[in-house]
């Protein structure tokens, strides 16, 4: 691999690992791909039009937001309410953003290419690589390889759904609750982590015959807010001796 | 332009946002650790919302319906670590035999 400028210094990643990450990247892509189907057979199911669904996984590009908008149209909430939970969804990769912005050492043009494919797979695929080299590899690889699929994947579930007389005789309404499920069980670790969704499920549930459609789910991530500022959070991890 | 594009367009800007704000903001600022952790909990409380929302009610109503059942059927096979499009599929397909029956 080329040096780029501004690259962190970093020893040479010997090609056999660099193949490992890609061939890693690359199955990351297909198996997030195939989820992409789901997201678009759902989103037309939820009414929205093949153009508006493939507009989402282009432009927003980001799974969990995309299957939340889509979810809350879907149930009657408001465009405004499904914007704004996807938008609160979305600022998880805000926070894998500042992880990444140093190993990824990117300016100008390609800073804005970048932003666009930080998320969930391609953090992680970034994550805990032996160096800055594998560590961006991991990165590109997935973000561009989810990217292409995710949008292949869309068109084609939200293309094959949208004549489909009646979503719920299918079961595609149960279909929404269960890829919020799939999304959410790989962060329940810690008894934080149960409290905080107990209390969210609650929340919203208990807002529900109170408040218009959408508001319920906004007003659980209020629980957030609460958890964060009940006990103040662990001490900081000590600065990796790798750190400058 | 209809209400519902002017969202599609308005949450992915949002979301765009978002994404670059990460990789231009100083690294420090995830130095603050209930920033970190508001950014791990955020995402836990909004889907744990969504998934009881979109299964026990319908429109200002609590319903218990075929959709519990579906989302049980979800739970086992997040259990058994099955892959997404699995888990999707057999809680849409167990609802709608719920249903058919």
């Amino acid at each position: 691999m080329t040096s780029r400028r501004g690259d962190p210094p970093g020893p040479a990643a010997p090609s056999s690992d660099r193949a490992a990450v890609v061939r890693d990247a690359l199955a990351v892509g297909v198996a997030t791909g195939t989820y992409g189907l789901s997201f678009g057979a759902l989103s037309t199911a939820a009414g929205l039009t093949v153009a508006q669904t493939c507009a989402l996984s282009l432009l927003m590009f980001t799974g969990a937001s995309q299957f939340a908008f889509v979810g809350l149209v879907g149930a009657g909430g408001g465009a405004v309410a499904g914007a704004l939970t996807a938008v609160l969804l979305g600022v998880r990769n805000g926070l894998y953003g500042l992880q990444l912005s140093r190993v990824l050492g990117v300016r100008g043009p390609r800073r804005l290419l970048a932003a666009h494919v930080v998320i969930d797979e391609s953090a992680a695929m970034a994550q805990g690589r032996s160096s800055p080299a594998l560590a961006r590899t991991g990165f590109w690889t997935a973000g561009l390889a989810v990217f292409v699929l995710w949008n292949l994947a869309t068109a084609v579930g939200a293309w094959g759904a949208r004549s489909l007389a009646s979503p719920q005789a299918l079961g595609l309404d149960v279909a929404a609750s269960a890829a919020f499920l799939a999304l959410l069980a790989p962060r329940m670790r810690g008894r934080e982590a149960w409290a905080v969704a107990v209390a969210a499920a609650l929340v919203a549930v208990a807002a529900t015959p109170f408040t218009p459609a959408g508001v319920p789910v906004l007003l659980a991530a209020l629980v957030t807010g609460a958890a964060v500022a009940r006990r103040p959070g662990p001490a900081a991890p000590p600065p990796e001796p790798a750190e400058r | 332009m209809t209400a519902l594009w002017a969202a599609v367009l308005a949450g992915a800007a949002g979301c765009y946002a978002i994404k670059l704000a990460g990789l231009s903001l100083p690294a420090r600022v995830l130095r603050n650790p209930r920033v970190e952790r508001a950014g791990a909990l955020l995402p836990i409380a909004l889907l744990a919302a969504l998934v009881a929302t979109q299964t026990v009610t319908t429109g200002q109503r609590l319903a218990l319906d075929a959709r519990a059942a579906g989302l049980a059927v979800a739970v086992v096979a997040v259990l058994l670590r099955a892959p997404f499009l699995v888990v999707v599929a057999v809680a849409a397909g167990s609802a709608a035999l719920l249903r058919l029956l």
